[in-house]
């Protein structure tokens, strides 16, 4: 199978350049495109990729897989590319390159910081634990799961023009996360530091964002619910 | 929070307001107006005159104008903090952008003035 790969070190190259590399693919076994990637780098070990736990629990191998973004370790080749394709690698969207496959994550971990993605809460601590109902547990299902791999953020426009003031669908689905959570005290606050015009009124409900986190989140709603609260909020 | 001087109610939330009841009040207004002419098909220029005689019309009409302005403005705003960045266009994009901002301003309050003096002016 051909694959096209984006190649770029900004050390030796000008700009970046896409190779194309033949790899013989095992018959009868339908690969994931890390494990591509993986008989690839034998080969040739300059090529540059994030990835560690291969199972879709990390989110470090965010990529662009022929157009597409998903986790490489479980996107199975036959899924990404027709029978007979090429496969073709890309480095995620809207963030600047590191090395290859390798983007820099800082302006994505920056919108994560800024929606102070902890509990608070300053009621003395109980004894044992500060305890939740099952109910309003329940609510934050859809919410944690997110292993902030980026997909989502870096395949969003708004999050493109402006990454350094618009949080981005994977922060916005952790703001929502605490605001929903019971035990976090600092809803008011929370709400007050999203109200500008950029950190969440920049999503223009496109659902770029849920069509390809590779943990089935969606994003655009838990944005609908922090709009709502902001209205109620303000009224 | 991410601040800005030249959004329209300098709000996310008041901008986002807006936009959704000036698209609400524009939808009513070519609702109104495509009824009109559709129940009146061969309307003459006298009998258009004295729809907007009525005063009822023309401060509907007045509200359009200051709700298509609005919401032009906030989505004009977006545009040009979207695109006409320095992230997108280097240096010339600060100029730029406060060049297509004002230039949106100064046509604003053109189209407000000249609707204004066509439904009360002589
Ligand atoms: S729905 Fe909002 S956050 Fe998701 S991709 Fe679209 S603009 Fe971005
Ligand atoms: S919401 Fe989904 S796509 Fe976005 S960072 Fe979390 S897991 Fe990845
Ligand atoms: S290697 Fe961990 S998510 Fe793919």
């Amino acid at each position: 199978m051909l694959v096209s790969i984006y190649r770029y070190n900004p050390e030796t190259d000008t700009k970046p350049a896409m190779q194309d590399v033949e790899v013989e693919l095992p018959e009868g076994k339908d690969l994931m495109v890390l494990d591509v990637l993986e008989m690839m780098k034998a080969r040739d070990p300059s090529i540059a990729y994030r990835r560690s736990c291969r199972e879709g629990v990390c989110g470090s191998d965010g990529m662009n897989i022929n157009g597409t973004n998903g986790l490489a370790c479980i996107t199975p080749v036959s899924s990404a590319v027709k029978p007979g394709g090429k496969l073709v690698l890309r480095p995620l969207m809207g963030l600047p390159v590191v090395r290859d496959l390798v983007v820099d994550m800082s302006l994505f971990y920056q919108q994560f910081e800024k929606i102070k993605p902890f509990l608070i809460n300053d009621d003395a601590p109980p004894a044992i634990e500060r305890l939740q109902s099952p109910e309003d547990r329940e609510k934050l299902d859809g919410l944690y799961e997110c292993i902030l791999c980026a997909c989502c953020s870096t395949n969003c426009p708004s999050f493109w023009w402006n990454p350094d003031k618009f949080v981005g669908p994977a922060g916005l689905l952790q703001a929502y996360r605490f605001l929903a959570d019971s035990r976090d005290t600092a809803t008011a606050q929370r709400l007050s530091e999203l109200e500008d015009p950029f950190s969440v009124f920049r999503c223009r409900g496109i659902m770029n964002c849920v069509a390809v986190c590779p943990k089935g989140l969606n994003p655009t709603r838990a944005i609908g619910h922090i709009r709502s609260m902001l209205l109620q909020q303000a009224t | 929070m991410v601040t800005n001087v030249s959004s329209f109610g300098r709000s996310g939330l008041f901008d986002w307001v807006v936009q959704r009841v000036s698209a609400v009040i524009l939808a009513s207004y070519t609702l109104c107006i495509l009824s009109t002419l559709l129940l009146n098909p061969d309307m003459t220029y006298p009998e258009w005159q004295l729809v907007f005689d009525s005063f009822s019309m023309r401060f509907f009409t007045l509200l359009t104008l200051l709700a298509i302005l609005a919401h032009g403005w906030i989505g004009m705003w977006t545009i040009s903090t979207d695109y006409l960045t320095t992230r997108m266009m280097g240096g010339k994009g600060t100029v730029l952008r406060i060049g297509f901002q004002l230039l949106c301003i100064g046509l604003t309050l053109l189209y407000l003035v000249w609707g204004i003096d066509i439904l009360w002016g002589n």
